[in-house]
């Protein structure tokens, strides 16, 4: 076991990742951890599929069960099997400072890694990457980004989608009227009601509206992306221990074939609470995020 | 704490956070003051329907401030902005063609001006209620019709008396026009909104956002008590003398 800890480490100093101190004195979040028996998951509620409440009101997801795989590596690493695991909803405004002042140790749900971000978080190895695309309805005839020209689109206000919709306007000189919806059901319902040609978001997230829509077969997703962006777990800053444990335990999961099974469930299968199939195989960039496993932002 | 972030620019945008929340501030103030025309005169309408001698009157005014006041703000909000032009063709047909910036503009002066008008008619019908039952019958003792009575005789008297609750329905107002971020208005709340999600900076972006709508809010009280000053009958109830409420 030690030997084959020794070679991932050794794997992933050679990623260009921080390697583990060697020093046997704790610091930061494995500190908190080890002194208080809890460590705290933050997780989101809608989510879906990434880290979400089923009908249980458990928090359930893909990011979810990436974040178990590193709470039992927390436990190993600590030599406490019975380490408390406390599990905190956050929305996308509260996350950041909940992390920074010390409510939750890692957030495992839908967070985009962004330069911008990385001043005031870090972040675990990428563990998806979307696609900011559209979703547009079949009988539109739309195929591309450049033919919404002249078109009232919908997208969800605060997320990144809007700063890049409106570079992408300035840079290819084209116009288009943005009605912002305050969420993604609100913005999906415009383009279901025809009030907009289409609907610009991350595209798994199209997708988890496009499948619980009530005729599916009628929408679908532009292959054209106007960035594509990582999400990965997010962790406090300037904190090399915990983020080596986490860096190291999730290089070793992307690369084993219980990756593939982790993606299959949530991506490929019925999941709860209605036992929607997202039908959203893997794309070739994320394979590539898992072939060599990094935290690079955008 | 650090105000200097007002003056980033905002991202692939034009202009700095501050040009943003001004600009979402000229929403605020331009929704307000159009909404409160309509309160203002539909308010003042089914206030005096509802102290009339007609008692289907009496009732169309009731039944509009129990449905308006009694269904929440943002419900009516989203009731206005997606379930109207829904269900009626004709209304998603005109609504489709407007610039999207002015449809959600105009729903939110209608439904704010409809809302408002349920308060205001409330006042109203106190303020008419509440001066002596004597004063009607003066004024048709003196020959004058309904209308005249009401026109010379009640409502002059019954707006000095509401002045301090309509200000509290102008400030309240004011605040409201808050829940049009939920149809997407681009207004002061929804710019705060964005500026936090975008920079995470949500404690500059809402302590910004609070001094601004304190601010209008004072403006507000300090103007509607120059007017009761100013309208003041000598001699007759308070005057507005202490001027805050």
């Amino acid at each position: 076991m030690k030997t084959m800890l020794t070679a991932v480490a050794g794997a992933v100093v050679a990623l260009g990742f921080a390697s583990a101190p060697q020093a046997q004195e704790l610091t930061g979040t494995l500190k908190k951890i080890r002194e208080t028996g809890q460590i705290t998951v933050a997780h989101r509620e809608s989510s879906i599929p990434f880290s979400y409440l089923d009908d249980k009101q458990q928090p359930i997801g893909y990011s979810m069960d990436i974040c178990a795989k590193v709470v039992d590596a927390v436990k190993a690493e600590l030599k406490m099997p019975n380490l408390k695991v406390v599990y905190q909803p956050v929305t996308s405004s509260n996350r950041i400072p909940l992390l920074q002042n010390g409510t939750i140790d890692i957030e495992c749900g839908s967070t985009t890694n962004s330069v911008e971000r990385q001043k005031l978080v870090a972040f675990g190895p990428t563990y998806f990457r979307i696609q900011v695309t559209a979703a547009v309805k079949k009988s539109s005839g739309i195929n591309t980004l450049a033919e919404l020209n002249g078109k009232n689109i919908s997208t969800t206000s605060g997320t990144t989608a809007v700063p890049l919709l409106k570079n992408y306007e300035k840079t290819r000189s084209i116009d288009v009227k943005e009605i912002y919806g305050k969420d993604h059901a609100e913005s999906f319902l415009l383009l279901v009601e025809d009030r907009v040609s289409a609907f610009v978001m991350d595209d798994i997230l199209l997708a988890g509206q496009i499948a619980n829509a009530r005729s599916p077969g009628d929408f679908k997703i532009l292959t054209e992306s106007l960035r594509g962006e990582p999400y990965g777990p997010m962790l406090r800053k300037d904190d090399p221990q915990f983020k080596a444990l986490v860096d190291r335990t999730l290089s070793a999961l992307y690369k084993s074939p219980e990756m593939e099974r982790i993606y299959n469930k949530w991506y490929m299968s019925p999941i709860p609470p209605k036992g929607v199939n997202l039908n959203f195989p893997m794309t070739p960039q994320l394979k590539a995020d898992f072939a060599n496993p990094n935290d690079k932002g955008v | 704490m650090n105000p200097a972030i007002l003056l980033d620019q905002v991202p692939d945008g034009d202009g700095t956070w501050l040009a943003s929340l001004a600009s979402g501030l000229q929403y605020t103030l331009s929704v307000a003051a159009l909404a409160w025309i309509i309160a203002f005169f539909l308010g003042s309408v089914l206030g005096v329907l509802r102290t009339t001698d007609n008692k289907w009157a009496v009732r169309l005014g009731n039944a509009y401030v129990e449905l308006f006041r009694n269904v929440p703000l943002i419900v009516q909000f989203f009731v206005w902005y997606f379930v109207l032009p829904g269900l009626v063709p004709a209304v998603k047909a005109w609504v489709v063609s407007l610039e999207p910036t002015t449809h959600q503009f105009v729903t939110a002066v209608v439904c704010l001006g409809l809302f408002t008008a349920a308060r205001i008619s409330e006042q109203v019908r106190s303020g008419v209620q509440a001066l002596p039952r004597g004063q009607r019958m003066a004024g048709y003792a003196m020959g004058l019709t309904q209308a005249q009575t009401y026109r010379y005789v009640l409502l002059p008297v019954a707006y000095r008396i509401i002045i301090p609750p309509m200000t509290s329905e102008i400030m309240n107002l004011i605040k409201n026009t808050a829940v049009a971020f939920s149809i997407g208005l681009v207004e002061l709340f929804f710019r705060t909104r964005e500026m936090g999600e975008l920079t995470f900076r949500y404690f500059e972006a809402f302590a910004a956002a609070t001094i601004t709508y304190v601010v209008i809010a004072m403006i507000a009280n300090r103007v509607m008590a120059f007017i009761e000053r100013r309208t003041a009958i000598p001699g007759f109830i308070s005057g507005g003398a202490g001027g805050g409420h």
